[in-house]
C-alpha cells in the first residue's frame, strides 16, 4: 500500500502563504480557520542564527495519536496512502483527537466536525497534486508516495539532508523538511 | 535562541490550545466522586453493613446516579456536534479512552439501579410490586448482595481511574503524560467522596471511619501528587516544563493555595484535631477537600492544555 507524504523544501520556502490561500479556496475552510500555515523559526546564537521558514499542516502520521484516541472512528486512515481523516458524519466533536495531536494540525469546524489537511485527497485519486503543492510559486513541495523508492519524494528524502516535526513525539509524520 | 512565529490562528487552539472549557473538569471531578462514593458503598455491601438500618449503602446510589447525570450532562455539553452523540455507542474503540469510559458509564447505571433495589423507594414499590419481591428475593441472598459490593466497588474503581488515563492517554500534553495520573484521580475522588459522606452519614460509626479514611487518603493523595511532580521533573524537558507550570508558572497560585493548601494540608491538619477529639467535627473541612478535589481537576484539564511539545519559555 501507497504511504503518501510530502517533502518541503525550506531552503525554497518564503512564506508567501499561497498554499494557506489555495487550501482555504479548494477546501472551502471556514473565514478565520487554516488546515496549513507558514512557521518561522530561528535559532542559534548571534552571529550563527539559521531561519526555517516553512509550510506546515496535518503530518498525516503513520502512528496518529489522533485516530487511536477517537472513540467513534471518526478519524481513520483512508485507504489511500495511508492519509488520515475525519468522517464529518461520524465526529462527535469530543475534541479528544484535538488534544492528542502534538502538531495542533486540527480544528472544531463551525459546523461541529473536527476538521484538518486531507493532502486534498478528492485531487490525490484524481492524479492531482493537493491544491497547496500545485499552487507554490517556487515549487518547493513535492508530494507523492514515501513507500516507492523511485518517486520524487522519496529520491529527494534520499539525496538531501532533512527532518521531520517532533519525531520524539512517535507518531512517525510523514511530512518531510529538506534544509 | 530558538525563536518560533507562526500564521495560525484557529480558535481554540491558538495561542494555546484551549479546546476543554468548564465541562471536562467538571465531568472528572463528578466521575471521580462518583468513583469514590461508588467504593465506599461497595466496600460496605461487602462488609453486610446493609443490615444496619442508616447505612450511607441506601442514599449513596441515589446520589451516584444524579451526580454521574450532571457529569454526563456536562460532557454532552462539551460536544460541538451534540446530535451525534450516539455515535458514541454504535461502536467500541478498543484503542480509544473515551471509548472505554462511555461503555464503563452505561454499565454503571444498571449497578447503581441494583444497589437501589436493596431498599427501593415506597414509590416504586407500590406502583410495581414486582420490584418488592424482587427486593425481598434479593435480600435473601447475602452472597448477591456481596457479590454488588464487589461488583460496585470494581465498575467504582473502573470510572475513577477512567477518568485519570482519559487525559494521560492523550500523550501530545506533556503535564498528562505520566502513569499515575489515573493513581492521583482515584484517590482525590476517594477522598472527595470520604468527605462527603462523612458530613452527610447518618450513622456515627460511618462518620468517624470516613473521617479517619479521609485522613489517609488526604496523605495518600499528597504523596501521589509528590509522585506526579517528580515523575515529570525526572522526565522529557517538555515534561519538566509541564510541571514547572504547576509548580512556579501560570498555575502555580491554583495549584499551591487551592490544590496543596486549602484542599489537602488545611482540612487535613482540621480534621486530625477532630478525630482525635480536640475539636469538634466540622463539615468546613470535608468542604474543603471537595472544592479542592474540583479545583485539582480544573488546574490540571487547563494546565495540561496548556503544556506543549515545543519549548514553553
Amino acid at each position: 500500500m501507497a504511504r503518501y507524504g510530502m517533502v518541503i523544501d525550506t531552503t525554497k520556502c518564503v512564506g508567501c502563504q499561497d498554499c494557506v490561500i489555495a487550501c482555504q479556496a479548494e477546501n472551502n475552510v471556514p473565514e478565520g480557520f487554516c488546515r496549513d500555515w507558514i512557521t518561522t523559526e530561528a535559532k542559534g546564537k548571534f552571529p550563527t542564527i539559521e531561519l526555517e521558514i516553512r509550510t506546515e499542516r496535518c503530518n498525516h502520521c503513520t502512528d496518529a495519536p489522533c485516530v487511536s484516541c477517537c472513540p467513534t472512528g471518526a478519524s481513520h486512515y483512508h485507504d489511500v496512502g495511508g492519509v488520515v481523516l475525519v468522517n464529518h458524519d461520524e465526529c462527535i466533536g469530543c475534541k479528544a483527537c484535538i488534544a492528542s495531536c502534538p502538531y495542533d494540525a486540527r480544528y472544531v469546524h463551525p459546523e461541529g466536525y473536527v476538521d484538518k489537511c486531507t493532502f486534498c485527497i478528492h485531487r490525490v485519486e484524481k492524479g492531482e497534486d493537493p491544491a497547496c503543492v500545485s499552487v507554490c510559486p517556487t515549487h518547493c513541495m513535492y508530494f507523492g508516495d514515501l513507500d516507492d523508492p523511485n518517486s520524487e519524494v522519496s529520491k529527494l528524502l534520499q539525496s538531501r539532508r532533512n527532518h521531520s516535526l517532533l519525531p520524539e513525539a512517535g507518531t512517525k509524520p510523514n511530512i518531510f523538511y529538506l534544509t | 535562541m530558538n525563536e518560533i512565529t507562526t500564521t495560525r490562528h484557529n480558535h481554540l487552539i491558538d495561542p494555546t490550545l484551549h479546546a476543554w472549557g468548564w465541562e471536562i473538569p467538571v465531568y472528572l471531578f463528578l466521575g471521580g466522586m462518583v468513583a469514590g462514593m461508588m467504593l465506599i458503598s461497595g466496600y460496605f455491601l461487602f462488609k453486610g453493613r446493609h443490615e444496619e438500618k442508616n447505612c450511607s449503602c441506601y442514599y449513596l446510589p441515589y446520589m451516584s446516579l444524579v451526580l454521574l447525570s450532571i457529569g454526563m450532562f456536562a460532557l454532552f455539553l462539551d460536544l460541538e456536534h451534540k446530535l451525534y452523540v450516539w455515535r458514541l455507542y454504535t461502536t467500541f474503540e478498543i484503542t480509544s479512552a473515551m471509548s472505554w469510559g462511555s461503555w464503563i458509564l452505561v454499565l454503571v447505571y444498571p449497578i447503581l439501579f441494583a444497589s437501589i433495589l436493596l431498599r427501593p423507594p415506597k414509590m416504586l414499590t407500590d406502583k410495581f410490586p414486582i420490584v418488592a419481591k424482587w427486593q425481598k428475593g434479593f435480600l435473601e441472598k447475602p452472597s448477591w448482595i456481596k457479590s454488588l459490593g464487589v461488583l460496585t466497588m470494581f465498575f467504582g474503581a473502573g470510572i475513577g481511574l477512567y477518568t485519570g488515563v482519559l487525559l494521560s492517554s492523550l500523550g501530545a500534553r506533556p503535564l498528562w503524560s505520566s502513569s499515575i495520573l489515573w493513581l492521583l484521580f482515584l484517590i482525590s475522588g476517594l477522598s472527595g467522596a470520604a468527605a462527603f459522606v462523612h458530613v452527610i452519614a447518618k450513622d456515627a460509626y460511618e462518620r468517624v471511619l470516613l473521617a479517619k479514611a479521609d485522613n489517609a487518603f488526604l496523605i495518600i493523595e499528597l504523596f501521589v501528587i509528590a509522585l506526579f511532580i517528580i515523575g515529570l521533573k525526572t522526565a522529557t524537558e517538555v515534561q519538566a516544563s509541564a510541571a514547572d507550570l504547576l509548580l512556579v508558572g501560570k498555575f502555580a497560585a491554583g495549584f499551591w493555595v487551592f490544590v496543596i493548601g486549602l484542599g489537602i494540608i488545611i482540612p487535613l491538619f482540621i480534621q486530625m484535631l477532630a478525630v482525635n477529639n480536640k475539636i469538634h467535627h466540622t463539615p468546613l473541612a470535608p468542604l474543603m477537600v471537595i472544592v479542592g478535589g474540583l479545583i485539582l481537576r480544573f488546574v490540571i484539564v487547563s494546565a495540561g492544555q496548556y503544556s506543549h511539545w515545543f519549548a514553553l519559555n
